[in-house]
């Protein structure tokens, strides 16, 4: 295992490598396609280089476990707010989860519908592409429209552009209080329906997801404690034509419930493959009745749907023609090399991206193939 | 500004090209008789003009495609445009280059409220997105400050920002996906009405790359349910420096405002002549704006207040309704107008960290009178997004050049404190030269990639962005 402790030993390694690379952070989201190669590791690369928390401003090194920046935020009453997936559970991996995990899979939670994805919140980047070269990107500030966005395009990239080194996030702060609104026994499509009118309304849900299996839906309102009550109060009146809404309040309770829902716990211990389905809300309900799944939890309102499959099928073949992403998250090795672990892209997007990496990865040694 | 010479084989083909464009489009749809074609000479940064060769105006993403095509065969140049509201010259033409406006390209393609997305065409103006479906109670989040004018086109290209974005975020953090037109005329969808599309994000880095990786002329748009109520609060400082602790203060707290706006006492003063917002002649000023019910806002505003009263502000003045709201809010609105009454000025928006807010301050005060030209500053406090209005004489000669100097030493001042050149203007022209000063070459490079990949022929929005001798191997490569 190569285990750079700089970014030049990093860009030394990179240069030395006669072969492909298998780049790890703390190794607990094994998602794409399998690749073979030397595991090069940024555990080395740890730290936090900056905290303004005046700023919302936090600037960490790639290999940094997210445990120590979230005990940082915390002892700063602040957050990182996209809420990024712990995949442990759900992929039965171990060790410890780093930021440039998080980074490289643009990981992201419930709160994304309302406050955006971990692209939305990277202010910078500093990484090593396939030639070795040190580059940077963006910076520290809030906006920055200067030259190209290569951070976005960094995020979700699975290090198949270049090896993350050091990350700026905006960070937010943590609420006062929360609460879920919990509504019972409706059907998928009145589910998303309701959730829809809960996101719609100016109450700022949270979260939305729906448990057809414990026939719950819930919504999640976080802010100061008088507003979470007001917001939730009306929220269950909006919604009464679905039904009477029980109120759970309190920022524990709320948070054991939204990282069970984020982590997808229930399919942890459950054989098959789980899906990933990014589709509008209103497509869902249908898509899900078409897919044949053993079982389903949808959040995001809809918008992201979790299924747990038969090994081996292909859910993108019982779908059918649709609008939306499938990815698969969990499946043998065997499947994944079957296949394709993300959506099959259009030829222009297919040749822009395999451009893309032909130009930052000229020797084609960064994880290659993870994406297909 | 250096401009590369206009290719002369193109300018002696005019004739052609505008022929074979008018077969392409409607009737009128190709501009190319002076002074007609005068009117697309320059965007809102009016010290560079230049006529471009001729300007189209399609009404299609079809029509786009055919445009580019006929563009790519002929190895000329294309201008891509909005509505021509950049400060930084991103739509400036060269003279042997088509102009593609998309002033025709305003239609709402779809709107939903149950997924919360609307679909335009680019042309279509920002407040119009808004104004597409305000009456149901929703409304577009980004609000740059030419938002009745400008258009979703340019605010892609540039991935612009505005008050609110404090909360809401920037042009990118509201777009789901695109129609674009490659540079030769292939069209192509990217990302759509669902989020995070998987495989590289392409879309994150289309959106602010100055028009030059592909045409969009289409967008999905995510569209927000308006909060219950919006409220301002006024508060006046002695000093920049306690104005900027009581910004990181109020951040600190755990308060999240939609806006909190700051002025220095130049703009003050400039304001007050001009819109008699009943603004304190102090120092600083801030805006600080909270959304929610009529509860929540007293209780944000309670917070703010309270934090602000800690400072001894000169003054503390919450709006008691609308009418004062808006009183509140007219003389930050009319500000630039303001300071364009006293003289021709330019507008700058580097962006800094925060903290660094007091420093930035004295030193540009500092400058101001090194350089003889008066500044004010108004601007994002709450995400450190500055404007700096630089005042000049445009009949003074030399004074345009002396300003633009000031201008660059404000920049390389917000690189050196760990900040960027633009917030949300972009580079365009005006400040493609000091991007050496931010980047290296290898990260300059490494930008230029992308542009290689995208538009191989080099020719979109040409001669922006990238100072001209860092992108000549580039160019060259292409021709």
């Amino acid at each position: 295992m190569i285990t750079p402790a700089s970014e030049a030993e990093l860009s030394e390694a990179i240069r030395a490598a006669e072969g492909p690379l298998r780049i790890v952070g703390g190794g607990t989201r094994p998602i794409g396609t399998p690749v073979e190669g030397a595991t090069l590791s940024t555990d080395a690369l740890t730290g936090i280089e900056l905290y303004e928390p005046g700023a919302l401003t936090l600037v960490v090194k790639s290999g940094t476990p997210v445990a120590a920046v979230e005990a940082a935020l915390e002892a700063e009453g602040q957050r990182l707010p996209f809420e990024p997936i712990d995949h442990r559970p759900l992929l039965g991996t171990k060790n410890v989860p780093t930021i440039g995990g998080i980074v490289a899979t643009n990981a992201s939670g419930p709160r994304r519908i309302a406050v955006g994805a971990c692209r939305d919140f990277m202010l910078g980047v500093r990484f090593v592409d396939g030639r070795g070269t040190i580059l940077k990107n963006g910076g520290r500030v809030m906006k920055n429209v200067t030259g190209y966005d290569l951070v976005k395009l960094m995020a979700g990239s699975y290090g198949t552009l270049g090896i993350l080194t050091e990350v700026a996030l905006k960070v937010l702060p943590d609420v006062d209080d929360a609460a879920t609104v919990t509504l019972s026994g409706l059907s998928d499509v009145d589910a998303v329906r309701a959730m829809s009118a809960a996101l719609g309304s100016p109450f700022e849900v949270s979260g939305a997801a729906h448990d057809p299996e414990a026939g719950a839906t819930y919504l999640r309102i976080e802010g100061f404690a008088t507003s979470v009550a007001y917001r939730a109060g009306r929220i269950s009146d909006l919604l009464a034509q679905f039904g009477t809404a029980d109120v759970t309040h309190g920022k524990a309770a709320t948070a054991e419930t939204w990282a069970a829902i984020r982590d997808v716990t229930d399919f942890a211990g459950r054989d098959g493959d789980v899906w990933r389905l990014s589709v509008k809300p209103s497509d869902a309900p249908a898509l899900v009745a078409k897919s044949g799944a053993e079982a389903v939890r949808y959040d995001w309102g809809g918008g992201l749907v979790w299924l747990l499959m038969p090994e081996g099928a292909d859910l993108r073949a019982k779908l059918g023609t649709f609008r939306g992403h499938a990815t698969l998250i969990r499946a043998s090795d065997d499947t994944r090399r079957a296949l394709p672990v993300f959506q099959p892209e259009n030829p222009v997007v297919a040749r822009l991206s395999e451009g893309l990496r032909a130009k930052f990865d000229p020797r084609g040694i960064l994880n290659p193939g993870v994406m297909g | 500004m250096q401009m590369p010479d206009p290719d002369a084989a193109i300018l002696s083909r005019k004739a052609r090209i505008v022929e074979r464009l008018q077969s392409v489009l409607p009737t009128g749809a190709v501009i190319h008789e002076r002074p007609e074609v005068r009117a697309y000479e320059c965007d809102a940064l009016t010290a560079y003009k230049c006529p471009p060769l001729c300007a189209v105006l399609p009404t299609s993403t079809e029509e786009v495609s055919a445009v580019l095509k006929i563009c790519h065969e002929e190895g000329v140049p294309v201008v891509p445009r909005g509505a021509g509201t950049s400060l930084a010259g991103g739509a400036l033409p060269t003279a042997d280059a088509v102009l593609l406006g998309t002033a025709r390209l305003n239609a709402v393609i779809e709107t939903s409220y149950d997924d919360r997305y609307i679909r335009v065409q680019s042309g279509r103006t920002n407040l119009s997105v808004t104004g597409a479906v305000e009456a149901d109670g929703f409304f577009y989040a980004p609000d740059p400050s030419s938002q009745l004018a400008c258009a979703i086109a340019g605010n892609i290209a540039m991935n612009s920002g505005g008050a609110h974005c404090l909360k809401y975020g920037v042009t990118t953090n509201n777009l789901l996906g695109v129609t674009m037109v490659m540079m030769d005329g292939t069209v192509t969808e990217i990302g759509g009405a669902h989020l995070d599309a998987g495989g590289l994000d392409l879309l994150g880095v289309i959106c602010g790359s100055e028009g030059q990786l592909g045409v969009v002329t289409e967008a999905t748009l995510r569209i927000l349910r308006k909060p219950e109520g919006a409220r301002p609060v006024l508060m006046g400082y002695d000093s920049n420096e306690v104005a900027g602790q009581v910004v990181s203060d109020i951040i600190k707290a755990g308060v999240l405002p939609v806006a909190i706006e700051f002025m220095d006492r130049p703009c003050i003063e400039a304001t007050e002549a001009f819109a008699k917002a009943g603004y304190p002649m102090c120092e600083a000023l801030l805006i600080v704006e909270v959304e929610g019910s009529e509860a929540e806002i007293d209780e944000q505003l309670g917070l703010i207040k309270q934090i602000a009263s800690k400072h001894n502000p000169v003054e503390l003045r919450e709006a008691k309704d609308a009418d004062e709201a808006g009183r509140i809010w007219l003389g930050r609105k009319s500000a630039f107008g303001a300071m364009g009454q006293i003289n021709d000025y330019m507008c700058l928006d580097g962006t800094i960290p925060v903290s660094e807010l007091p420093y930035v301050l004295r030193r540009i005060g500092e400058m101001s009178k090194a350089y003889g030209l008066g500044v004010g500053n108004v601007f994002h406090a709450g995400d450190g997004n500055m404007h700096p209005l630089i005042l000049y004489d445009a009949n003074t000669p030399g004074e345009l050049e002396k300003c633009e100097a000031f201008g660059a030493d404000i920049l390389k001042l917000c690189v050196e404190v760990g900040g960027c050149l633009t917030g949300e203007h972009g580079v365009g022209i005006e400040k493609r030269d000091l991007m050496g000063v931010q980047y290296t070459r290898a990260d300059l490079a490494a930008q230029m990639a992308v542009k290689d990949v995208f538009d191989p022929a080099w020719l979109l929005n040409p001669a922006k962005v990238f100072p001209l001798e860092a992108s000549a191997a580039h160019r060259v490569a292409a021709a």
